[in-house]
């Protein structure tokens, strides 16, 4: 043997001496779960969120001992543009590695990504997007969704709101599958309760001057402006309703239930009434926990409000790596048989189609420049007044 | 339809006109002066509200309160600000590309606009969310049936006016705007006649750059809204107004940012139910004006590039 060959040999055996060093005798295969969500973008403080709390179960499974692998989170950005989600969605179906993913909080973005999970057998938890047709659309097993959907939402909005006594509308939604569904909804299960719906206004997702649609609104003279849409144009619309003088109750979509919405309008964002699937953190069954833990990983963002959906279902796919392995297909199998599975959002259950059957709906208000449960807050007292005619 | 509501309908539009000309003021004086178009535009003018929105909070955290003190300061240091930077873009990017092809400038400014909005998104705290702009004019607002006339719209209207005119005084009647209108006539000749010509582009761009900034905050105390992708769309809008005005006229301009207001509010009240197309059919109706008067609608005097 020749030296070069022996210096060669000498070589590697300090690799493999290094390698087998480093490594802990009873290593763990490591296993990938991927987030999508906004990260960036108007609706990112939700999405931030989303990822903090999807990150929190994968540490707090790792630290568990009890665990049979180490978990990943692969964290990537939608930036609740379908484009970009078709790309990233790609990016993490075509990584072997990732056994199943938690995604999505815009619905725009869920409808333009569902192929790709069903082409590569990926499956998924919808954390946030509350569009009925991601669920209900397509016969795809690998969708599946823990929050609950608009339909729930705005049956129950329109049911309260009829309830106060308000008996007319002016709908504005945005134009993409999200605010078009919300229209659909309120209006239908308005119209079943009795209000009347007398103009509806459809606006683009980057619209800045909402003056024209607004003004029409005021010559209609609604005692309720509705808006299906999200956070930035929430805000634009409650802004310039005040610089037109509108004087009618302001009611919103989930889609503005956000931090940034009352940070965003400030004293106007006062008595913004709104709907949200599932309810706030200490009032679900396993909040307290979820909230502590939370507070304890110390993240710059707040949780905000899809943050325990995105907690659950992250841990609803570790459930099922831990029983069935970390195979798509067995995964898949194990999610589509679900039922009174225990999370923070309490049991779930899906349906045939994947969705979760037991969503709540919780009313909130802005009181006092934050998001308030309606029965917590001194509008159900009756100390404070929404606008009535 | 009451004629409330119709004053209400101009008034939203005049509002809407004043900040498009505004902004389509700043093209076509870059394209006047050097034939460039420069399309970091729309992108400066959201910089300009966000220093103006930072120098608000910098301010307040001072201890100043005085809404009117406040609106002068701001608007003082956002222009100020963003003047410097377009005289540092026109030094840096414009003047060093002067000898290449047109399509090298248009590209650059074009990412350079993108560097501007990536980085207030990544840079300023929390960045990505809209922010609220404070209401520092007066809102006393004076109603009549359907109509609601507020102080602060009215005070924005009649500074952005002025404004313009200001604008117009100088190009047509001082000396500087004299040189400004020798150099976009015949850079040569007028150097050869002894005027600073790197000057004047530099003393153009800050100029144009400036009045994009004063939009910028015109636009964040209208709407008390500012985010960072506001200049995108009102770029695009305020270079439409332009080229419908005719690139390189001052008046084509206020004509066109005002005609595209016009265009936009009728849209949405001729299409009451299908609202979500007035940008659609506004620019459907750029598009077929500029195919009847391809050079805009009032061309430029010597309009002898084809």
């Amino acid at each position: 043997m020749n030296t070069i060959s022996r210096r060669c040999l000498g070589v590697f055996a300090a690799a493999a001496f290094a390698v087998t060093a480093v490594t802990p005798v009873l290593a763990k295969d490591t296993v990938k779960i991927a987030f999508v969500g906004p990260l960036t973008g108007g609706t990112s403080s939700l999405g931030l969120g989303g990822r903090n709390s999807a990150e929190l179960a994968v540490k707090l499974r790792n630290a568990d001992g009890k665990s049979k692998y180490q978990y990943e989170l692969v964290a990537q950005d939608d930036e609740c543009k379908p484009n970009v989600g078709v790309q990233v969605v790609t990016k993490i179906a075509a990584d072997r590695g990732v056994v199943g993913s938690v995604s999505h909080y815009c619905s725009a973005v869920a409808m333009g990504t569902l192929d790709i999970y069903h082409k590569f057998g990926l499956p998924m938890i919808v954390w946030g997007a509350v569009l009925p047709d991601i669920t209900y659309s397509k016969d795809y097993p690998e969708i599946h969704r823990v929050n609950g959907t608009m339909i729930n939402q705005n049956e129950v909005a329109a049911k309260a709101m009829t309830a106060m006594g308000y008996k007319t509308w002016a709908i504005l939604h945005d134009t993409t599958d999200y605010g078009k569904g919300h229209n659909l909804y309120i209006t239908k299960y308005l119209t079943e309760n009795g209000a009347r719906v007398l103009g509806t206004f459809g606006v683009t997702a980057d619209q800045q001057d909402f003056t024209a649609e607004l003004t029409k609104v005021k010559e209609l003279n609604p005692e309720v402006v509705y808006f299906g849409g999200l956070t930035p144009i929430g805000v634009r619309i409650r802004q310039q309703m005040d610089k037109l003088g509108i004087n009618a109750q302001y009611q919103g979509a989930s889609g503005i239930v956000s931090e940034a919405y009352p940070n965003g309008t400030g004293a106007l964002a006062e008595g913004t009434i709104a709907f949200l699937e599932g309810g706030p953190i200490e009032k679900l069954p396993g909040g307290q926990y979820f909230a502590a833990e939370y507070a304890k990983a110390n993240y710059a963002q707040p949780a905000d409000a899809y943050g325990p959906f995105a907690y659950a279902a992250a841990m609803l796919l570790i459930d099922a790596v831990e029983e069935v392995g970390p195979n798509r297909k067995k995964v898949t199998e194990y999610l589509a048989k679900i039922k009174d599975h225990d999370s923070i959002i309490g049991p779930i259950t899906f349906d045939d189609h994947g969705q979760n059957s037991a969503p709540m709906i919780t009313t909130y208000v802005v009181q006092d420049g934050k998001w308030t449960v309606w029965e917590d807050s001194e509008y159900a007292s009756g100390k404070r007044h929404l606008v009535k005619k | 339809m009451d004629i409330g509501l119709l004053g209400q309908y101009l008034v939203n539009g005049i509002m809407l006109g004043t900040m498009y000309a505004l902004v389509a003021v700043g093209f076509t004086l870059f394209f006047g002066v050097l034939d460039i178009i420069k399309f970091s535009h729309g992108d400066v003018l959201m910089l300009g509200a966000f220093i103006g929105f930072s120098a608000y909070l910098g301010l307040s955290a001072l201890g100043v309160s005085n809404p009117w003190v406040l609106v002068v300061c701001l608007t003082v240091i956002a222009v100020a600000a963003t003047a410097a930077l377009g005289a540092l873009i026109a030094r840096t990017l414009i003047l060093k590309l002067k000898s290449a092809p047109p399509l090298n400038t248009l590209l650059i400014t074009l990412m350079l606009g993108i560097a501007i909005r990536e980085s207030v998104r990544l840079f300023f705290p929390d960045g990505s969310n809209p922010k609220m702009f404070p209401p520092l004019l007066p809102s006393s607002a004076m109603e009549i049936g359907h109509f609601t006339l507020r102080a602060d719209s009215v005070i924005l209207v009649a500074v952005g006016l002025i404004l313009i005119i200001g604008l117009n005084l100088v190009v047509n009647r001082t000396r500087l705007g004299l040189a400004i209108r020798a150099v976009a006539q015949d850079a040569e000749t007028a150097r050869l006649m002894g005027i600073n010509y790197t000057m004047i582009v530099l003393v153009t761009f800050a100029i144009g750059s400036g009045t994009a900034a004063i939009a910028g905050i015109m636009n964040g105390l209208y709407y008390n809204e500012i985010n960072f992708g506001m200049g995108l769309l009102l770029g695009l809008i305020g270079f439409s107004a332009a080229i419908i005005g005719g690139l390189g006229s001052l008046y084509g301009a206020i004509l066109g940012g005002f005609l595209f207001a016009a265009l936009q509010t009728i849209g949405a009240v001729a299409l009451p139910f299908a609202s979500a197309y007035k940008d659609v059919f506004a620019f459907a109706v750029v598009i077929a004006l500029m195919a009847w008067k391809p050079t805009g609608l009032i061309a430029e005097r010597s309009s002898d590039r084809v």
